[in-house]
């Protein structure tokens, strides 16, 4: 009688793995259904209650894991006085410069250059090798030839963003191109659309919202590449600002940029996540 | 006098090793000026293909369409097709999708909205202008599909199953409407479906096909949509005894049909 113990039995793990009644309004059996905002803030609390707590009893030394509140200090710090010369407002400033410039850059032509490659044999066969084969290389193990190729300024920064952003930009609008039913196509080629019609009256607005996933995927990238394209002739930047911090054991301002880093990149995966439902209510509904 | 003619189409597909498959084999149909052409068979019987035939989706391996003597050599606004589903745009309001073929053809935005309105009222959907498709029932949904299908004022709209997805009584409204809509706008229809009562009910000439090679079995002229027209009593006609008599004729010929080929 094993398919009737997940409905009977009173234990902890027959509790988990019950399917629970829906509540009104619900529907029974939806995956992952609720609310999941007030767990998320208790977990946040917890993880930095521990961090204090193994802090303050001097479990750790602060070399290894500052407290919190030497973290805030080395924040409040470097906000009044700047740090190697300039200020925080700064590094910020040129670290998310670079990102989302490279960011916008990889919009403009991946979105295309995927649309392209869902749309014509041609573009899916000249472009498809070159992005597959740099795809899965780490930035780091191409820089030193971007910097051969393109000098230690701007230049060479913001192409290595740019290309670890490019990949799944380009790769999300081409999977994209696959949401537009032929019924859709069919339709507005019997009206007597042309090619360019049906990409943009058709192809282009059912892609998406496989653009905006793509488009957070790759904003995600853009930061992970950020401290790896601040290694090289940098004065300035976040992540300039982590890697010389560690250089000189200054703990809590790596993770204060760690933080800092993370806490712009989750804005902005909201500030997206909200102009999503601006522009596509219909995700999931049609 | 405006007509569509299917003259000896046949489609093969190559199979590598052995004979090709006949989807369609000798077509041959003609839709006049005021026709109501229903298709009906057992799935594999090539409806679907010959739709696509006269939408100008696919060619056909022999053979010729041709409206008004033209050649169909691709689709074109004067073969409108309303599509089973999946066919409307979710990220445009009822509006812009009736008026999304006009769009297409660069009839300017205020003209195309006044010609989207009119159909829009022909199919009852004033009150639903503004919102957006996905929020509409799969019958209204329908009538968004056949009011943009309109708009382009076709020679003929093509119907592929426009009401397999709809329930049971949403169903027999939606025939009804559409009845009235070729009567008011004199169009030629050429409509598939699956349900004998459909055809019998809907259509001034039924094509029974049968599959394997996908062909035209048995043609008949059909009185019942010019009698609903007199009476304006669907379900009177739909359990009257001619008609019943007539659809378990066609019910036994699909059947026949069906197991003469069940050879998988």
């Amino acid at each position: 009688m094993s398919d009737t113990r997940a409905t009977t039995g009173t234990g902890l793990w027959t509790g988990l793995m019950k399917a629970k009644p829906a509540k009104p309004g619900e529907i029974y059996g939806v995956p992952g259904q609720g609310e999941s905002l007030k767990i998320s803030a208790v977990v946040i609390a917890g993880l930095i209650f521990v961090w204090w707590y193994f802090t303050y009893a001097g479990l750790v030394k602060p070399l290894f894991l500052p407290s919190p509140m030497g973290v805030i200090e080395a924040f409040l710090g470097i906000l009044k006085d700047g740090f190697t010369g300039a200020s925080f407002w700064e590094h910020t400033w040129v670290s998310t410069l670079r990102v989302f410039g490279a960011f916008l850059l990889a919009c403009v032509i991946g979105i295309p250059l995927g649309i392209a490659m869902g749309m014509s044999r041609v573009a899916r066969g000249v472009f498809d090798p070159p992005i597959e084969f740099y795809r899965p290389i780490p930035p780091l193990a191409y820089l030193p030839l971007m910097i051969i190729w393109f000098g230690i300024d701007e230049l060479s920064k913001v192409l290595l963003i740019f290309l670890s952003v490019l990949a799944p930009m380009a790769l999300g609008a081409r999977a994209g191109v696959k949401s537009a039913a032929i019924e859709q196509i069919h339709a507005a080629y019997s009206f007597g659309a042309s090619r360019w019609q049906v990409i943009r009256l058709v192809v282009l607005p059912s892609a998406m919202p496989e653009i905006f996933t793509a488009m957070r995927v790759g904003i995600g990238f853009g930061w992970t590449t950020l401290v790896a394209a601040e290694m090289v002739a940098a004065t300035s930047g976040l992540g300039y600002m982590v890697l010389s911090a560690s250089r000189f054991l200054q703990t809590p301002i790596v993770i204060m940029g760690i933080v800092v880093i993370a806490a712009i990149a989750y804005a902005f995966d909201h500030l997206v996540r909200f102009v999503e439902r601006r522009v596509v209510p219909w995700k999931g509904r049609a | 006098m405006t007509a569509l003619v299917v003259r000896n189409a046949s489609v093969f597909y190559p199979v590598p090793g052995k004979q090709p498959v006949h989807a369609l084999k000798n077509i041959n149909l003609e839709i006049h000026d005021k026709d109501f052409v229903v298709a009906l068979g057992a799935s594999g019987c090539g409806k679907s293909t010959l739709l696509n035939l006269i939408a100008g989706f696919m060619a056909p391996s022999e053979g010729e369409i041709s409206l008004n003597e033209r050649v169909v050599s691709g689709p074109g606004a004067d073969r409108s097709v309303v599509f089973q589903k999946h066919a409307l745009m979710p990220w445009l309001n009822v509006l812009d999708n009736v008026a999304f073929g006009l769009k297409i053809q660069g009839c300017e935005k205020s003209k195309r909205e006044k010609i989207a309105r009119d159909f829009i009222k022909l199919l009852g959907l004033e009150q639903f202008e503004k919102h957006a498709t996905y929020e509409l029932s799969g019958g209204m949904q329908q009538r968004v599909g056949i009011a943009r299908a309109l708009t382009s004022d076709p020679a003929i709209l093509l119907m592929d199953e426009p009401l397999g997805a709809l329930d049971a009584l949403t169903r027999e409204r939606a025939q009804e409407l559409i009845l009235r809509v070729w009567r008011d706008t004199g169009k030629m229809v050429f409509f598939i479906t699956h349900s004998v009562e459909e055809a019998l009910f809907m259509g001034t000439k039924l094509v029974v096909m049968s599959p394997r090679p996908g062909r035209i079995s048995h043609v008949f002229d059909l009185p019942f949509s010019r009698q609903y027209f007199e009476t304006g009593n669907a379900r009177a006609i739909k359990a009257c005894a001619e008609f019943i008599a007539l659809r378990e004729k066609i019910l036994q010929i699909i059947f026949t049909d069906e197991a003469g080929t069940h050879d998988e």
